[in-house]
C-alpha cells in the first residue's frame, strides 16, 4: 500500500489527476469505521428491539446477534473497534492538519450557494482533493455525531460510575433517545453519503486506492 | 484471509456453503426471493443455531471479549463511588414485575418455613429465619433499577446492607464471589467488591412495605451498581466461593459484570 502512495506522490508532480487524494491513514480508518458502524447499529437496534423507545422494533433480518445477549455481546466488543479508530481519526486529523485544511472554512452561504448547485446538477466534482461547502459541513456535523453517540453510549453503560456524564445527557432515560436520535443522525448520513459515492464513483475509488 | 474473516462473522459456518445448503432445502420461489434479499446477518445467525465450534468463531471471540469486558468493568468500579439516589416523588408507582416468567408463576415462599442458607467461605454456616434477619439494622434506598433490556424505574428499597451481614458471619470478603440461589433456581454471583458496596443490601421491604411477592419476598438482593438480572428475588441461599458459578442469565451469555 505504502509503495503505491509513494509512486502516487512521485506521479503527481508531472501528472496531477493521478495525485493522492485520500491518504493511505484516511482509507484505513475509514473502511475500519465502516465496518464497526454497520456492526454497532445492527446489534444496537438488537437491544433496542428489548425495550423499544418508539412504537416499532427493527426487522430480526437486519438485527445482529439473534437475541439480546448476542446483540450485548457484539454492541460492547464492536464499540472497542469504533472508539479506538475513531481516536486514531481524530488524532490523526489533528495532528496532520487534515481537519483544517480540508473541512474548513464553513460559511452559511457557502452551504446554500453548494446546495443549489448541487440540486441544479452545477456541482462541479473535478477536484476531489477540495471538499465542497455542503460536504465540510456534513464531515464536520457526522464528527459531532459520533462524539455524542459514543458519550451518550458510556452514559448508558455506566450511569453510576460516569454518573457526571450521565447527567449532562439529561439523566439516564434521557440519554438513552439521545443515543437513538444519534444512530437515526448516522443512518441519514450513510443513506445519503452511500448515494453520493455511487453517483460520483470516483470518489469511492479515491476512498479505495487513494486516487 | 476473507475465509477467515467469513468465519469470523459467521461462528465456524462458511457463508457460502451455508447459503447454498439453505438455498437447497428451499421451494424455488422463497429461494429467489432468499437470494434477492441477500443473506442477511440476522437471517445467518439465526440459521447458524446449531453452532458447530470452532476455535475462531465469532461466538468464541465475542465470548472472548465480553471476558475482558468483565475485567475492564471491574477495573473502572469504584466501590466509594455510589448510585445516584431519588427523593420520594420519583418512585415508579407501579413499579413493574420483570422475570424470565410470569408474575403468575412467581415463587410463592411461606415467609414461616423459609431459611437462608449460609454457606462457603463463612464462619458461622447456621441458617438465618425471616425474624432473625428483619431485626437487622435497616437501612433506606431510592435508586434506579436499569434492566439489561434497556428501561429504567426508581424504586424505593429498605434492608440491611449485605457487608454488614458478610461481617457478622465471618464471611472471607478476600473470597473472590457471592454466590446466590433462589427459590425458583434462578441463581446469580456478585463479585465481591460489588457485595461490599455501600448500597448493595439484603432488602426486605418495597417501599416501606414487606416485600410483596411480585417484588422478591421474602428477600431480595439489591444491587444499585448492577443491571437488575443481577439483582436476585426469592433468595434462599448465599454462598461465599472464590469458584466461579455463573448464574441463569450469566451462563446464557449476558455481561458477567454488568455493571452501571
Amino acid at each position: 500500500m505504502s509503495s503505491i502512495t509513494a509512486a502516487g506522490d512521485r506521479a503527481a508532480t508531472k501528472v496531477t489527476n493521478t495525485k493522492v487524494i485520500q491518504p493511505a491513514w484516511v482509507r484505513v480508518v475509514h473502511w475500519i469505521n465502516a465496518v464497526a458502524i454497520v456492526l454497532m447499529i445492527m446489534s444496537g437496534w438488537q437491544i433496542y428491539n428489548a425495550s423499544p423507545l418508539f412504537n416499532f422494533t427493527f426487522s430480526s433480518s437486519i438485527t445482529l446477534g439473534g437475541w439480546l445477549g448476542g446483540g450485548i455481546m457484539w454492541h460492547l466488543a464492536a464499540m472497542w473497534l469504533l472508539v479506538i479508530n475513531g481516536l486514531v481519526y481524530l488524532t490523526l486529523g489533528m495532528v496532520t492538519g487534515r481537519f483544517r485544511k480540508k473541512l474548513l472554512p464553513i460559511s452559511a452561504k457557502g452551504v446554500l450557494d453548494d446546495t443549489k448547485a448541487a440540486l441544479t446538477g452545477k456541482l462541479s466534482h473535478a477536484d476531489l482533493s477540495t471538499y465542497n461547502q455542503v460536504q465540510r459541513l456534513l464531515y464536520t456535523g457526522i464528527i459531532v455525531v459520533g462524539i455524542l453517540i459514543v458519550l451518550s453510549g458510556l452514559a448508558i453503560w455506566k450511569p453510576v460510575q460516569l454518573q457526571y456524564l450521565t447527567a449532562l445527557f439529561g439523566g439516564y432515560d434521557t440519554a438513552r433517545y439521545v443515543h437513538f436520535f444519534m444512530m437515526a443522525a448516522i443512518v441519514g448520513f450513510l443513506v445519503i453519503h452511500v448515494a453520493l459515492a455511487l453517483i460520483v464513483p470516483k470518489s469511492l475509488r479515491a476512498m479505495i486506492i487513494g486516487r | 484471509m476473507i475465509r477467515k474473516l467469513r468465519s469470523l462473522i459467521i461462528p465456524g459456518v462458511d457463508k457460502n456453503l451455508l447459503v447454498k445448503d439453505a438455498t437447497k432445502l428451499m421451494p424455488d420461489l422463497s429461494r429467489r426471493r432468499f437470494i434477492a434479499s441477500g443473506a442477511s446477518f440476522g437471517a445467518l445467525t439465526l440459521l447458524t443455531g446449531c453452532d458447530v465450534s470452532d476455535s475462531l468463531s465469532a461466538e468464541n471471540l465475542l465470548t472472548h471479549m465480553s471476558k475482558f469486558n468483565d475485567m475492564v468493568q471491574a477495573r473502572i468500579f469504584n466501590p466509594n463511588t455510589l448510585a445516584p439516589t431519588y427523593s420520594e416523588k420519583d418512585i415508579k408507582r407501579p413499579f413493574p414485575f420483570n422475570a424470565f416468567y410470569a408474575e403468575d408463576d412467581a415463587p410463592n415462599v411461606d415467609g414461616k418455613e423459609w431459611k437462608l442458607e449460609v454457606s462457603g467461605l463463612v464462619q458461622d454456616k447456621r441458617s438465618w429465619t425471616l425474624d432473625e434477619l428483619h431485626k437487622l439494622p435497616e437501612v433506606s434506598q431510592i435508586t434506579r433499577h436499569i434492566c439489561v433490556e434497556g428501561w429504567s424505574a426508581i424504586g424505593s428499597w429498605q434492608g440491611t446492607p449485605l457487608r454488614d451481614f458478610l461481617k457478622l458471619v465471618g464471611a472471607d470478603t478476600n473470597a473472590r464471589w457471592v454466590h446466590f440461589r433462589c427459590a425458583e433456581d434462578y441463581t446469580s454471583s456478585l463479585d465481591m467488591p460489588t457485595a461490599m458496596h455501600a448500597q448493595t443490601q439484603m432488602t426486605f421491604k418495597f417501599d416501606n412495605q414487606l416485600l410483596p411477592r411480585a417484588y422478591g419476598f421474602p428477600m431480595k438482593i439489591r444491587v444499585p451498581t448492577k443491571l437488575g438480572f443481577k439483582n436476585p428475588k426469592y433468595v434462599v441461599a448465599m454462598e461465599v466461593t472464590n469458584d466461579y458459578k455463573g448464574g441463569y442469565w450469566e451462563d446464557q451469555g449476558y455481561n458477567d459484570f454488568s455493571g452501571s
